[in-house]
């Protein structure tokens, strides 16, 4: 036992322990990053499929289901091997330059994850009834304000749980990029491994951490549901 | 473009699709689908046991299965794979090739999403079937596996194949720890080619798509199905 908690300090002083911080800070930035833009593609997919213009439904459509159906491993490595080498030279080389690994893994997450997002959205809105759009443009209410103050509230409530879901799916996914060369907690973690040996305890500590913030968000995401019921149960 | 994913598939299209079979180990497209099946058929059982000891009115059954679940979906696919990696051989004493581990790895991680399903159809039936069988007299176990489980686990039914669908994309991380599966194939094929990344991978990508979207649709036909037999049996009660 006192062997195990030696190795745990050893995995938590000096270099080793700087390695594992600077892990979690590119894994968080990397998880608030594709966040970001997940959420700003999945709102304009949903306001496209909204417009019932045929086209560009069955191109939201098509958009959700290819992102669905494959492996997000295979479409990290699509971009960073794949779409990247067909891009013009001096792209590649600046690419190279602005750290490429990070940013095709937090375009790559973003654009899956939006699928997702977008989908937990359009179901949570399909359930207001459309007496509520009605009842709202009745009382004089415009289109933008009726959405605005009536339906997006609404909306967002009832999707709110598959959201956290989803979130918290894509900050695990966010170890997949360490198949590219990120170097996030999970990379970082296989590093001191290599330099220690400590297998158990290196371990330990990334998947602690790892838990701690997938329970603090599904932790926090229950709250902010049960305030927001609070808010709009009259 | 296309004249090079039809060059790559001609060449190559064994390997993607059964590996180095059998001059090696079976891989590919097929050993994808045997990993996935294999991990859905020990997972399954496991997680309706897990499922029982979830909605049991023991704590001391229910208490530890919440805590698996909750660690279980709050650490990502890779750490379960590294952990099974290095405990499993020191657990059972000999080294176990990569596709044992990553079917070990999926069978524990899945067992955990499967028991939430199976939850999930449980206590979305209503409570009078538990309590008419209680009244007609049968105990907890008999009411458990002759009344609640079957039509439990018939409503999950299209969860239950969106779920293989996930099994069948995790088996892709197989690569991370060289288990013979399509995506490492698809990377067996990359390093010999080396000049034709994008063409491998959207070879790769598109094959995947194809199997989980016949899957998709598989689900969805279930899904009708399972509504239709609802509303009609709901029109019998009234």
């Amino acid at each position: 036992m006192s062997q195990f908690t030696q190795g745990l300090e050893k995995v938590l002083q000096g270099d080793y322990l700087d390695i594992i911080i600077r892990g979690i800070k590119m894994t968080l930035e990397l998880a608030a990053l594709s966040w970001v833009l997940a959420m700003v593609i999945a709102l304009s997919l949903v306001v496209i499929r909204l417009t019932n213009n045929k086209v560009a439904v069955a191109l939201v459509a098509a958009y959700v289901s290819y992102h669905r159906n494959i492996p997000t491993l295979v479409q990290l490595m699509l971009w960073y091997f794949g779409i990247s080498s067909l891009f013009p030279f001096e792209l590649q080389m600046w690419l190279v330059d602005q750290n490429a690994e990070f940013i095709f893994a937090a375009v790559a997450l973003g654009l899956c994850q939006a699928a997702y997002f977008s989908e937990d959205i359009r179901s949570g809105m399909r359930a207001i009834s459309s007496g509520q759009t009605e009842a709202s443009r009745a009382l004089g209410f415009g289109y933008l304000r009726s959405m605005y103050y009536i339906i997006l509230p609404q909306g967002i409530r009832n999707s709110l749980p598959s959201l956290i879901n989803h979130t918290v799916l894509l900050f695990k996914n966010t170890s997949l990029a360490m198949a590219i060369g990120v170097v996030e907690l999970t990379y970082a973690t296989r590093e001191v491994e290599n330099y220690t040996f400590l297998t158990f305890q290196s371990y330990l500590v990334a998947t602690l951490v790892y838990l701690f913030f997938s329970l603090l968000l599904m932790f926090a995401g229950a709250l902010f549901a049960k305030k927001l019921n609070k808010v709009y149960a009259r | 473009m296309f004249a090079n994913v039809i060059d790559i598939l001609s060449q190559y299209w064994e390997l993607f699709l059964i590996g180095q079979y059998p001059h090696g180990p079976l891989g590919g497209l097929v050993n994808t689908l045997i990993l996935a099946s294999l991990a859905l058929i020990i997972a399954f059982p496991l997680s309706v046991l897990l499922a029982i000891a979830r909605t049991s009115p023991f704590g001391i059954f229910r208490h530890p299965v919440t805590v698996w679940v909750y660690v279980m979906r709050g650490i990502p696919l890779i750490m379960i794979i590294f952990w099974t990696y290095f405990l499993v051989p020191s657990l059972i004493g000999r080294n176990i090739g990569g596709f044992t581990t990553m079917l070990c790895t999926l069978v524990l991680y899945q067992s955990a999403y499967l028991c939430e399903i199976v939850r999930g159809g449980l206590q979305s039936l209503p409570a009078g079937q538990v309590e008419a069988s209680r009244a007609l007299g049968l105990g907890y176990f008999r009411t458990m596996f002759f009344i609640l489980l079957p039509q439990a686990l018939y409503n999950s039914i299209p969860s239950l194949i969106s779920q293989f669908i996930s099994i069948i994309k995790e088996t892709s991380l197989g690569y991370i720890i060289n288990a013979q599966e399509m995506t490492f194939a698809a990377n067996q094929v990359n390093n010999q080619l080396l000049v034709k990344p994008f063409e491998v991978y959207f070879i790769l990508a598109v094959t995947y798509y194809i199997l989980c979207f016949g899957l998709t649709q598989l689900a969805q036909w279930f899904e009708r199905r399972i509504e239709k037999k609802r509303q009609g049996s709901d029109l019998l009660a009234t």
